[in-house]
């Protein structure tokens, strides 16, 4: 990692990807497509589009996090079919 | 909510691989035909579903590499540990069958009425979207121009170059190869870094309109090195694929 990637992005790292990989998930939970919906921070307040977010891929599903300051904001796992999908680390998903 | 099926909400489907085209040693184009596909947008990407023997499922997000109006194709990169692109790039033969779900993502996308100039940076298969994006706007006779800065490790790792070599009117292609590059190569042989992109991205003036995809270090020093130049990070949009290749 070089410096400015360190800089860029404190609380990320080269694993992590972003909420466009998990866009097709998000359609299949909202019935919309979300990569373009803005999320805001509950623990720092900052305003990022769902793409833009750092996503965390499992095997079980996927953990989104906050660029600005790391909190967990999405959790979602699934399972045959059904989506387990955990928002309270958003203050605000429009 | 009722358990019936709500507008809009994506579902699996089933898809039939069509034509299986070698890029490169590592790289697959796979035509894919799914029933009452709706279209896409160029940009977009689909998820892809396996299922083994046993019951266990592994999925992907493949990059859609063909354009609106042209049949569903994807470019699949093969990694050695990965549990999806081995078959894909390797076993996948026409006539299998697989499970798709798309299209998806509106956030990477370009529309022609997106306008430009278009600076596309791609870091190894991240050309695949940008590749859409490319066909599209040849195919709608947009005449935006278009610079691509393309990162790859060789030259025999460079995805579509006899498409690329020919590039159209309005469009400029600039590699770097970071790890070899052939004899008496004369363009750039290093990561992109922040002169390089001084010297090939659109001056912030003209009021460009970025997308950059590939690895999460290449987009993550490709963004920052966009924004210190002055573009705003709200056009620069970017895709992330993790810690693969370059």
């Amino acid at each position: 990692m070089t410096m400015d990637d360190a800089a860029a992005d404190d609380f990320t790292d080269d694993y992590a990807v972003d909420g466009n990989a998990i866009g097709g998930l998000l359609a299949s939970v909202f019935g919309a497509d979300m990569t373009t919906a803005v999320g805001v921070c509950g623990s720092c307040g900052a305003v990022a589009m769902v793409a833009e977010l750092a996503v965390y891929l499992t095997d079980l599903g996927a953990v989104v996090r906050c660029r600005s300051c790391g909190s967990v904001l999405m959790v979602f796992v699934s399972r045959r079919e059904v989506t387990c999908v955990d928002l309270m680390g958003l203050a605000s998903l429009t | 909510m009722a358990g019936t099926a709500v507008r809009g909400r994506l579902t699996w489907q089933t898809a039939t691989v069509g034509a299986v085209t070698p890029e490169t040693a590592s790289t697959v184009t796979l035509s894919l035909s799914v029933p009452d596909w709706p279209g896409h947008h160029a940009g977009q990407h689909v998820d892809i579903r396996l299922t083994s023997d046993d019951g266990y499922q592994a999925e992907r997000a493949y990059s859609i590499a063909s354009a609106p109006g042209e049949p569903l194709a994807i470019t699949v990169e093969r990694l050695d540990d990965g549990e999806v692109s081995p078959y894909l790039t390797e076993d996948a033969r026409t006539g299998d069958q697989l499970e798709v779900r798309g299209p998806v993502g509106g956030y990477f996308v370009w529309e022609a009425e997106s306008g430009g100039p278009l600076l596309l940076a791609a870091g190894g298969s991240g050309v695949v979207p940008l590749r859409a994006i490319l066909r599209y706007r040849s195919r709608v006779g947009s005449s935006v121009p278009v610079r691509l800065l393309y990162s790859s490790r060789s030259w025999e790792d460079v995805i579509y170059s006899s498409e690329l070599d020919f590039p159209a009117d309005g469009v400029e292609v600039t590699y770097t190869l970071t790890r070899s590059q052939p004899r008496a190569w004369q363009g750039y042989a290093r990561r992109v870094d922040a002169q390089m992109l001084a010297e090939v991205a659109w001056p912030a003036a003209e009021g460009p309109l970025a997308y950059v995809c590939g690895p999460t270090s290449f987009v993550e020093s490709v963004a920052t090195g966009l924004v210190g130049l002055g573009y705003p990070a709200g056009r620069v949009k970017t895709e992330r694929f993790g810690a693969t290749g370059q």
